[in-house]
């Protein structure tokens, strides 16, 4: 006869003391997105999800997190490695000022954008009178401005994994005549990947709901610059407080489907 | 190929110096307590510490010179390593395990894979080329270990407590089977070990090591009959004595001498099996020239044997039959005598 | 009478400084009066009352906006129109552009910033650009009229459509062009005590204050029109 082990978790009862908080916390964040569902008007929702402005911001939202993405993962992943892996001075400073973004309001850190890219700004001056590029109510600010913000949680989540990684594993691939370049990417890179996904899905989904940057710095015009948030927000200023809903809900549906598929897949490896 | 090192390091709780020479295709055991060193001596030949100061020659190429500010790092090395946990890659199967190294060095994939793949049907694992590391037991694991580090045709290999991670059913084979390899690999092998058993089938030659220092350096046949210290004894299950031999009388202390078979002189070891003990509780009169009173201090079952400790002016292990201690009534407390014939006792320069 | 406590004020973005100023003659006038200002585009100062902000005066730069305040019942009595604004082409100092009228917002080459449609600015912009007959192509659409102003000063944007007043107020940052059109275009301002006011009879001194004097003098200094 075999007796199936019981699992200690699940015999265990919840502390009154620890389910009543986790309740109001939970509370606080789900009633707001439940009052979304309930409100939305869910008989002119095809009119309005299928309206040009709605899908227009919705295809720039998806494109400009993307590509956000994909940038913060080629760039952020040789930084994790550079603030974890290497004696470069003065590491410490450097990983105090790339956790800066996630403390600024975001509206102050699209006015340092402005003031370093902007037409008259330190770097972009020089942009304009050498090649004419003028950034500054383009898509490519939006990247930009998505990039500022979401680039950190990118570097903290690799250089976390990166952290604990068996640096054993390291020393048995340099003694099997492995360079640097090799061991980085068959062997360090394979063992932090679960790390980066979750900072690159952490990453897209900062760059997503990302309003204050992206409307100082790139502006706010449909089709260009008019992600879903300042979409939302012009919705709202124009009294169209059922496009805002919808935009919002949109915005809630693609987050989950998203984070939900991915952790499962991608994340929970092993 | 043979390896000349002379090594200084302190680093932590460890401080090593030492001279370390293996001979082309031999095969020698670093033998120790935890902490002794061992596994830092690995590190620093294979390339991954730097020792405070010293010098490598492997196969007329100097690997480290302290003096010359020479520290070749480990990818250039052509050593091969081992270590206790494996560290298979978790995400390559097997073959592309082995074949790592040949890759990296810039075989194409192909005949990368072809050599891995006869390196594993070499070690017995034909059929297991695309299992994962989590999906091969102990003892496969550890030949797939073996055969990446060979597969790169290394000068040197090294291990670290090959063994140590495989249950005691599994031991038996394994330590057979990496004996036949080690056997045919022609470069010189280092192996690290912490058990007796493990040194002295594997080894051709034993350096056995205490707190950084080599304090014995032999063939196994030697250190099994004369040992040189208290922990090598141990290890090899003998009573060691240190004494001034004058003839045929070892002098131990001011009441205690051994008489031995053979003439010596000046400072010696004396050893004798614990078997060669016998205890009574009356002083024997028998044809054993040395007897001593003692007082037992500790009983313990020791295979079909009973361990008898027995403290006094000549301390010793003596093993019994258990009936023995029932008619006796041996116990912590008992006052006993203990007597070993000259002829068992082996008595050699310290 | 004394009157006293805190009144609070939602104003379009484009009445900052002359209210600001406003506020520091009441708080010399009145010691006991505390006036806060809330300042931003009107469409979103409408949605925050409607949603039940707690404010005692809502001032909106076109009555299109107060409309919708008014028919959901958020304003208690009738409206009043205290100021009336017109609009200017501006464009950084120096106008690297070249700009030389509303003709020029239609070029692509130059980086236009316009007030979005749903704001007062906004919708002015859009009359004045239908009067004249231009269609603009803008690379931005500000959220309220500072932001277009702020734009210009920066010199981000080439040119954008902002009020006189916003105009008069930017200083040496930015220059403006004259339009013969903007005659024909005029925002009505108007201001009104909101239903849930917690301070009725501070909301009253204040309102009273905007419609009459000092108000009326110091909107006049900042290039305002008067409401009659």
């Amino acid at each position: 006869m075999t007796r199936r082990p019981v699992s200690p978790a699940a015999d265990a009862r919840v502390p009154v003391v620890l389910l009543v908080p986790a309740l109001l916390g939970l509370a606080l964040l789900l009633l707001p997105m439940a009052a979304l569902v309930v409100r939305a008007p869910w008989g002119r929702l095809p009119e309005i999800v299928g309206s040009p402005e709605v899908l227009s911001a919705v295809r720039l939202s998806l494109t400009t997190a993307t590509i956000t993405t994909a940038l913060c993962v080629v760039c952020g992943v040789p930084l994790a490695w550079l603030l974890a892996r290497t004696n470069v001075p003065g590491r410490p400073l450097l990983r105090a000022l790339i956790t800066v973004p996630l403390v600024l309001p975001p509206v102050i850190g699209g006015v340092a954008l402005l003031v370093a890219f902007g037409r008259r700004g330190l770097v972009g001056e020089w942009l304009y009178e050498a090649f004419g590029l003028s950034l500054p109510f383009t898509t490519a600010a939006v990247v930009m401005a998505q990039s500022f913000v979401a680039l950190p949680f990118l570097v903290v989540a690799v250089e976390g994994a990166l952290r604990t990684a068996d640096r054993r594993y390291e020393d048995v691939a340099a003694t099997l005549g492995a360079s640097e370049w090799t061991t980085f990417r068959r062997v360090t890179l394979p063992a932090v990947a679960p790390g980066v996904l979750a900072g690159a899905v952490l990453c897209w989904a900062r760059a997503l709901g990302e309003f204050g940057a992206t409307v100082t710095f790139a502006g706010s015009f449909p089709g260009t610059t008019r992600t879903l948030p300042p979409a939302a927000y012009a919705a709202i200023n124009a009294g169209q407080v059922e496009v805002a809903i919808v935009l919002s809900l949109l915005m809630m549906a693609v987050s989950v489907t998203v984070l939900v598929a991915l952790r499962d897949r991608w994340v929970n490896t092993r | 190929m043979s390896l000349a090192a002379r090594l200084a390091l302190t680093r932590g709780d460890v401080s090593l110096d030492l001279s370390l020479g293996v001979g082309t295709g031999e095969v020698v055991v670093l033998l120790g307590p935890n902490g002794a060193g061992k596994s830092t001596v690995l590190s620093t030949l294979a390339g991954l510490l730097r020792p405070d100061a010293g010098r490598v020659v492997l196969d007329d190429v100097v690997l480290v010179d302290t003096s010359a500010q020479v520290h070749v790092p480990a990818r250039q090395r052509q050593v091969g390593l081992v270590v206790q946990d494996y560290l298979l890659f978790p995400h390559l199967s097997a073959v592309e395990n082995v074949a790592f190294g040949l890759r990296s060095r810039g075989s194409p994939r192909g005949p990368a894979r072809a050599t891995a793949a006869h390196w594993l049907q070499r070690m017995g694992l034909a059929g297991l080329e695309e299992r994962r590391p989590h999906e091969l037991s102990g003892g496969q694991a550890q030949r797939v270990a073996l055969a990446r580090a060979l597969a790169v045709d290394p000068r040197m290999l090294l291990l670290d407590e090959p063994l140590a991670a495989l249950d005691a059913g599994t031991r038996p084979a394994v330590r057979a089977d990496l004996r036949r390899h080690l056997r045919s690999y022609r470069g010189c092998t280092v192996l690290v070990t912490h058990d007796p058993l493990e040194a002295m089938v594997l080894g051709d030659r034993i350096v056995v090591l205490e707190q950084g220092r080599v304090v014995q350096d032999g063939p196994p046949a030697e250190l099994a009959r004369h040992p040189r210290t208290g922990y090598v004894a141990r290890l090899v299950g003998l009573n060691l004595l240190r004494g001034d031999a004058h003839g045929r009388i070892v002098t131990l202390g001011p009441q205690a001498a051994v008489a031995v078979a053979h003439d010596a002189s000046g400072p010696v070891h004396v050893a004798f099996a614990p078997a060669a003990v016998t205890l009574s509780l009356d002083q024997p009169h028998g044809s054993a020239r040395n007897a001593w009173s003692g007082r037992v201090s500790d009983v313990e079952q020791h295979g079909d044997l009973v361990r008898i400790t027995v403290d006094g002016p000549v301390p010793l292990l003596a093993d019994v039959t258990p009936l023995a201690v029932a008619d006796l009534a041996l116990g912590p407390g008992v006052e006993v005598w203990a007597a070993v014939k000259a002829t068992e006792v082996s008595v050699y320069p310290a | 009478m004394a009157v006293d406590g805190t009144v609070t004020v939602l104003a379009a973005a484009s009445l900052t400084e002359a209210f600001e100023q406003l506020g520091e003659r009441l708080a010399d006038d009145y010691p006991g009066l505390k006036v806060v200002f809330s300042f931003g585009p009107s469409s979103g100062l409408v949605e925050q009352v409607l949603a039940g902000a707690p404010a005692d005066i809502l001032a909106t730069a076109d009555t299109r906006t107060m409309d919708r305040a008014v028919d959901g019942g958020a304003v208690s009595g009738e409206p009043t129109i205290f100021a009336r604004n017109r609009l200017a082409l501006i464009v950084p100092a120096g106008n690297p552009g070249g700009v030389t009228g509303l003709a020029d917002l239609a070029r692509e080459d130059l980086r236009i910033a316009v007030c979005a449609a749903e704001v007062p600015c906004g919708a002015a912009a859009k009359r004045l650009l239908d009067t004249a007959g231009v269609t603009a192509s803008p690379d931005t659409l500000a959220t309220d009229v500072k932001e277009a102003v702020s734009l210009v000063a920066l010199g981000e944007a080439d040119a954008s459509l902002v009020y006189l007043t916003d105009a008069a107020a930017a200083g040496e940052n930015i220059e403006s062009i004259d339009v013969a059109e903007s005659e024909q275009v005029v925002n009505d301002y108007p201001v009104a005590v909101l239903a849930g006011a917690p301070n009725p009879e501070g909301a009253q001194l204040v309102r009273d204050a905007i419609t009459g004097e000092p108000g009326q003098q110091i909107l006049g200094e900042a290039g305002f029109l008067a409401g009659r």
